[in-house]
């Protein structure tokens, strides 16, 4: 490489600028010191410190020295170039250099911050200057690349999240494809009966939203709709989306359900999964009475035509509008975006991992969602508490944090849980008169009126119990246990272990990723954290963004989180989407590979590597072919290149080399 | 399939029952098993808290004789199969205790490598034979027998190694497999009263009578157990338990007993008389 090694005479002239961060850097590491060393390198014609670089003034004094003293290089040691490498890249333009004549280096986290000895820390600092400036000489004239952007968005997910971030993308005058996988849009939210702390009726406040996103001039509403596969880059996405058939078509059904009376069941007996599975349902069949769109589906694994072959249809023939239509197809549709947004919720815990607490086991013993339903004026006993076998209860346990806070099975607290918890509290004993226990670990209220709420339980008559149950069990000690669900935990303020007879036990059970979440994210090109949630970009600064650009997330595919954060999230996402569209265009980082055509030796090494699908191959030319708009400078192909044809740029060889000779010097 | 066996002291003591039943049935059943050549104490009990390097260098050494032999080792009782297991985890997760042990086991020619597996009848006869295999077996049915099926403490806590810590149902599947019936019952893994029934009486005894009522008052004929010390305790002291409580009487009989029954081997060979508590009655009675 040495043939390389520009000739002293011939070296730019380089400009070298050291920040002390305030004592971020200098207490760490002697600035005088490293700007002295570096004024004595190769090509440096101006060295200096300041205090704070990224200063107005640090930023002019960069600007000033290029025009004065001609610079034709510039390299700033100071903080991660996460944080200023753009700030000191506009410096550079402003003062008539290439932005990319430019090379930052790390002496904050990477030096001041992780050592304790300063003579070391400044030797390292030196080091890495010397290597940024035996570098910057070899760095080349290069422009950002423009792209338009789409201004169409897609959301995926019609709960509360999806929903909201639809409408103020649709208000805003952007075309909007809501794509929700169920027959309804709602998500949970549809399913609950009040809501904390307010203690409104969820239904009120939802339904209205989902009417304004079938009516929504901007909006169209794929529901029964799975996304496939998802294509292109930021501004440009081309998504697949499967249609699933409901057997009864959309535009023609009114949903005034006369074909559900007169389906040849004549009683519902199939499990309503929309109910839990507390109440029954015909094969034909509509979730809930405001269900959006409004349109019947049949349920093809009970339908006798579709398991028979032998039914007179009368669900067909009932309907005058002629909706039925029993050989649809699933159906492929493919869609443009600039944006999209992912709103894909949550899973609740299945209780069967703790089988401490009897679920599937006792029948009375029940989850939160379940009792949503059983609470709920709409759902199977139009809001009576009344235990499965039909009696109503007299004492009833809620056990606080299943599947949360718990090593065994999620470590992370789900944030909604205590006061979900509270307000079937409160509607169990409004509903029922019961005695109401909460078990509970700590008790978290931590949101506007949320601890006012807990102190109103308090003063309601609930009974508070702090301590983990430990099980539940049918086996009684005493007469008065008989014919209970015991409900054994260690009460930590008491001090001593207490056994609660109950009629009717409520599993708190916490928040999970969808089951699927991990197809999900590798089909949008995302990631997910370690316990199988979405991976915000920044977890404060960027907490809807992700690490693809144009890909945002709301909601509690995130993390776990309450109605009021959830709508603040997907209007963040939605303002994050708006954000990127209004700008017309997306401006993409010039650190590409290109394939140099004359040597590459057609061997397709390079193209199954690229995890951004960006390289394809030429047939004809038999040639490796880089998309730059797609590539994301990660530099995996020009690593494996056998031929060295592929060049990614500001990581050339000689940009590398000269970097390793200055750090070894 | 053949499996070495390490029998600890209570399958030749108290357990002789559960011995000799595991050992008919197995055999039977053609599955080749080879006691454990020159075995010593599992390293359970006492020695535990006395000095724990030298309980692992005891169990070690078990360990490493049946490294010898690339078959799986097969401890009934539960005390043994724990503390092997927890010998297996312990050397594994600390390196310096690992160290001395297998210097102690090299002084002895021994090699300790940590890849012997150890198991439980009962997994080997629900996962490695299986119940389909089983039903080819069974030629007399226990029909009508209602049985709480009692797993104790030990095989379950804290290593699940087969089975859920809270509401096992392998030996559940093995009693339907030979057309007894289970009752329900909640207490499948509560204390059995444990050596307490030796040292604090007024505690143990009260653990081991808690057990045997409800399992009686849920319509159990007998319990079903897979632990000596459980079987020990549930049946040995039900005179005790009578005089300060009241009478029970219950039979207390292993899983490998039932099933060596409804294959049809002779109850001689399945130590079903070695029980205080008779089953005639409960046997007869379905």
């Amino acid at each position: 490489m040495s043939e390389n090694k520009p000739k002293q005479e011939n070296l730019p002239r380089i400009g070298f600028y050291v920040c002390h961060c305030g004592s971020n850097i200098s207490s760490m590491v002697d600035v005088a010191a490293v700007q002295k060393y570096a004024a004595g390198l190769p090509g440096v014609v101006v060295s200096r410190d300041y205090k704070y670089m990224c200063s107005d003034p640090g930023q002019e004094m960069i600007a000033k020295d290029i025009k004065e003293h001609k610079l034709e290089r510039l390299v700033v040691s100071a903080c991660s170039p996460n944080l200023h490498e753009e700030t000191f890249r506009k410096a550079a333009a402003r003062g008539g250099l290439n932005p990319f004549y430019f090379q930052m280096v790390n002496i904050r986290e990477h030096v001041a911050w992780v050592h304790t000895d300063k003579k070391a820390a400044t030797e390292k600092a030196m080091q890495l200057v010397s290597a940024a400036i035996a570098r910057v000489a070899f760095h080349q004239a290069l422009d950002k690349k423009r792209v338009p952007v789409d201004p169409n968005v897609m959301v995926v997910g019609g709960g509360i999240a999806g929903i909201h971030a639809a409408l103020t993308l649709a208000n805003a005058g952007k075309k909007v494809t809501l794509v929700e996988r169920e027959a309804t849009i709602g998500g949970h939210m549809a399913l609950f009966d009040k809501t904390f702390p307010t203690l409104d009726c969820a239904a009120c406040i939802l339904t209205p939203k989902m009417s304004a996103v079938k009516a929504h001039p901007n909006i169209t509403l794929w529901t029964y709709s799975e996304v496939e596969k998802v294509e292109g880059y930021v501004g440009n996405y081309k998504v697949t989306v499967k249609r699933k058939p409901r057997y009864v078509k959309e535009d023609l059904c009114v949903g005034c359900m006369e074909c559900i009376d007169a389906c040849v069941f004549k009683e519902a007996k199939f499990a309503d999964k929309f109910n839990q599975g507390l109440g029954k349902r015909k094969p034909v069949y509509i979730d809930f009475p405001q269900a959006t769109p409004k349109v019947v589906l049949i349920d093809k694994d009970t339908c006798l035509h579709f398991k028979t072959g032998k039914c007179k249809q009368s669900c067909a023939t009932a309907c005058d509008r002629k909706a039925f239509d029993f050989n649809q197809k699933e159906e492929t549709k493919e869609l443009q975006v600039g944006a999209i947004v992912l709103a894909t919720g949550f899973k609740a815990f299945d209780p069967a991992r703790s089988p401490q607490y009897g679920y599937g086991r006792y029948p009375g013993v029940y989850t939160a969602l379940e009792i949503e339903r059983l609470v709920n004026a709409s759902g199977p006993t139009s809001g009576e508490i009344t235990l499965r076998d039909g009696k109503h209860p007299k004492a009833v346990g809620i056990i606080h944090c299943v599947g949360s806070r718990d090593a065994k099975t999620n470590k992370w607290c789900s944030r909604v849980c205590c006061m979900y918890s509270l307000k079937l509290a409160h509607l169990i004993k409004e509903h029922s008169g019961a005695e109401v226990y909460n078990f509970y670990i700590d008790m978290r209220a931590p949101g506007k009126a949320y601890e006012e709420f807990y102190d109103k339980l308090l003063g309601e008559g609930v009974h508070f119990i702090r301590g983990r149950v430990d099980e539940v069990t049918d086996w009684a000690m005493t007469p008065d246990e008989e014919g209970k669900l015991v409900l054994r935990v260690e009460d930590t303020l008491a001090g001593f272990v207490r056994r609660i007879p109950v009629d009717m036990v409520v599993l708190s059970t916490g928040l999970e990723p969808q089951a699927d979440a991990q197809e999900v994210r590798r089909r949008f090109n995302i990631g997910c954290g370690t316990e199988g949630f979405f991976q915000e970009r920044h977890p404060k600064l960027a907490p809807v963004n992700t690490f693809t650009d144009g890909i945002y997330i709301a909601g509690a595919c995130q993390a776990p989180r309450d109605i009021p954060d959830t709508v603040a999230q997907a209007g963040a996402a939605a303002a994050e989407a708006l954000a990127l569209i209004d700008a017309g265009f997306v401006e993409l980082e010039p650190n590409t590979s290109h394939v140099i055509e004359d040597e590459c030796c057609g061997c397709k090494s390079c193209v199954p590597l690229c995890p951004y699908s960006a390289i394809t191959f030429d047939e004809v030319k038999k040639k490796a072919v880089i998309n730059e708009v797609l590539c994301k400078g990660c530099g995996v192909c020009a690593a494996a290149c056998p031929s060295g044809s592929i060049v990614q740029n500001l990581f050339d060889d000689d940009e590398i080399f000269s970097e390793i000779r200055g750090i070894l010097k | 399939m053949k499996y070495l066996y390490f029998p600890g002291c209570s399958l030749k003591g108290t357990g002789r029952a559960y011995e000799e039943s595991f050992l008919a049935v197995f055999k039977a059943l053609g599955l080749e098993v080879r006691e454990l050549e020159d075995w010593n104490c599992c390293g359970a009990t006492a020695y535990m808290s006395v000095d724990e390097t030298k309980s692992y260098a005891l169990a070690g050494r078990n360990l490493a004789i049946a490294e010898r032999e690339d078959l799986d080792v097969i401890a009934p009782c539960s005390a043994c199969y724990l503390v092997l297991n927890k010998t297996q985890h312990g050397l594994k997760d600390n390196p310096e205790l690992r160290r001395k042990v297998v210097n102690a086991l090299k002084s002895a020619g021994l090699d300790y490598k940590g890849k012997v597996r150890v198991r439980h009848p009962l997994d080997v006869l629900i996962n490695d034979v299986g119940v389909e295999k089983l039903a080819k077996f069974i030629k007399n049915p226990l029909k009508g027998l209602k049985i709480a099926p009692y797993y104790g403490c030990q095989v379950v806590r804290p290593y699940s190694t087969f089975d859920d810590q809270y509401n096992p149902v392998t030996m559940d599947k093995l009693i339907e497999a030979v057309g007894a019936e289970c009752v329900s019952w909640p207490l499948k893994t509560r204390c059995c009263g444990g050596s307490l029934t030796g040292t604090l009486p007024e505690v143990g005894l009260k653990l081991a009578y808690i057990l045997v009522k409800e399992a009686k008052k849920r319509g159990a004929a007998a319990v079903v157990t897979l632990c000596p010390l459980c079987q020990f305790n549930l049946d040995g002291y039900q005179d005790q338990i009578a005089r300060k409580f009241e009478r029970v009487d219950i039979p207390t009989l292993y899983f490998t007993q039932i099933l060596g029954l409804a294959m049809g081997l002779p109850e001689s060979e399945l130590g079903i008389k070695r029980g205080i508590i008779s089953a005639q009655a409960a046997l007869a009675g379905r």
